[in-house]
């Protein structure tokens, strides 16, 4: 095995009061893998993320990132947070701080990054995702599209080795849908680590290396877009592929 | 029972020319209504914040503790609770008049601003906390940096009204013996037998204060209001 594993879950269990929302899963995750997990609503797929980053407390299971099992009750989270960026489906910017203080906040904040540097760098993840003009707007001057270019921004400013993305499309309106995908694409083929959740099946198919497919709490079936979309072995499936691309 | 006078309005010009006169004395005591009003908002919301930070601490012990507080205070009188600091406590350990009215006020005013304090905290959406975390920041640096911040903007409104209050309630202070505006309104009155002149007269000046604590607050609002442009 000459790739590394950056995530390794095994046999990951969560429940919600008597919701079973994580059935036993179990998922491996390479560097530079872009991973898009897809499911209906209530499938779990948004909590398997959650997970990742320990948003969520697993109730059992293991979640090793980087070779390393961690365990929330004694290992430090924010450190491994710091490794792991997240991207959410309703943005979360700081709305009391203009853009650039929102991107650079954390690094001066939790890295102790001094704040030239970090200016310099948040300018620079700025002019990447294309906004370098709105360095001083606050968020709601900001279209969504535009909002969660900056909070991809925001979290790529901690250097992460693993980019989370939870529905990053799934609030704004159609015409903006398609700015946010390039802006991930681009950080796809730079060889980024990514674990996306999402309905975006074009997208899925055409950047994604493995397709997860989420029903009921458990991983039903994962392939390579090709052999996922063409020629999906389960039932289960089928009948989702079916109905989302009736849609 | 003696049936009470009945106490007739001042001419304009002789409420005009008592208000002129007696600037003085009443500017003194408005001096230490400001004094009394600034210490207990100040600590009321140091006080506040702290049992606001109990509540939401999702600690059994120190939500009830917070609980506690909030319902001793909201339960009982403002006016009882200043005689039991003044009398009550003055007898344990010496506590100077200002101060027992200070604590009191202050004491009571948290009570309302830590409930103020904690809604807003808990109306700010729970996405702010989830991203500060998954930033890598601790919880205490999302509260400090990321949640307190909007918490009290949105706190300001329902703050600048009971910063309103608490500039009002210190007149109770008059019945410990402090010579703040109310006291010295009621000694003048009885004193020269004019007591609707001077109960005018005060009203003047808790009506100024309240204009420009107003205003402080407006101004705070709109400054704070920025990221809304």
């Amino acid at each position: 095995m000459d790739t590394k594993e950056m995530i390794k879950i095994n046999q990951l269990n969560k429940s919600f009061g008597d919701l079973h929302v994580l059935k036993g899963i179990d998922m491996t995750v390479y560097e530079s893998d872009v991973v898009c997990l897809i499911g209906a609503s209530g499938s779990g797929k948004s909590t398997l993320l959650r997970c990742l980053n320990f948003l969520e407390k697993k109730d059992n299971g293991d979640i090793i990132i980087k070779g390393k099992e961690v365990d929330p009750s004694t290992d430090n989270l924010n450190k491994i947070r710091e490794k792991v960026g997240m991207v959410f489906q309703h943005f979360n910017l700081f709305p009391h701080k203009t853009v650039l203080e929102n991107i650079i906040e954390a690094p001066i904040m939790v890295k102790g990054v001094a704040k030239e540097e970090a200016i310099s760098k948040a300018k620079q993840l700025l002019s990447k995702v294309g906004l370098e003009d709105k360095l001083d707007v606050y968020p709601n001057k900001l279209s969504g599209g535009q909002k969660q270019r900056v909070a991809i921004a925001r979290a790529l400013a901690m250097e992460p080795e693993i980019m989370l993305f939870d529905e990053p499309t799934s609030a704004l309106d159609p015409e903006l849908v398609g700015e946010v995908l390039t802006t991930m694409k681009e950080l796809a083929d730079e060889g980024m680590t990514m674990v996306i959740v999402t309905h975006e099946m074009d997208f899925a198919k055409e950047v994604a290396d493995w397709i997860v497919y989420m029903h009921d709490g458990k991983i039903v079936e994962r392939g390579n877009p090709e052999q996922f979309f063409s020629n999906p072995k389960e039932e289960r499936t089928q009948e989702f592929l079916k109905t989302t691309i009736l849609k | 029972m003696e049936r009470k006078e009945v106490a007739t309005l001042p001419s304009f010009s002789h409420f005009i020319q008592t208000l002129i006169e007696t600037k003085s004395v009443f500017l003194k005591a408005m001096l230490l209504t400001i004094e009394l009003t600034v210490v207990s908002i100040l600590i009321g919301i140091v006080i506040g914040l702290f049992f606001a930070l109990l509540k939401i601490s999702k600690i059994k012990v120190l939500e009830f503790i917070s609980d506690a507080y909030v319902y001793l205070v909201r339960g009982t009188p403002l006016i009882v609770q200043i005689f039991i600091l003044y009398f009550g406590i003055s007898g344990i350990f010496l506590l100077p008049d200002f101060w027992a009215a200070s604590l009191a006020l202050a004491l009571h005013n948290g009570a309302y601003i830590s409930e103020i304090l904690r809604g807003s905290i808990q109306a700010v959406d729970k996405g702010q906390m989830e991203a500060g975390r998954s930033l890598g920041m601790t919880k205490v640096l999302t509260l400090r940096r990321i949640i307190l911040p909007q918490a009290f903007r949105r706190a300001l409104p329902p703050l600048g009204n009971q910063f309103i209050i608490g500039l009002k309630d210190s007149s109770l202070a008059a019945f410990i013996s402090m010579n703040e505006l109310f006291n010295v309104a009621t000694t003048l009155g009885s004193n020269n037998f004019d007591e609707m002149t001077y109960l005018l007269i005060v009203a003047i000046y808790y009506l100024v204060l309240v204009a420009l604590l107003t205003f402080v607050v407006n101004r705070f609002e709109s400054k704070l209001a920025v990221s809304d442009r």
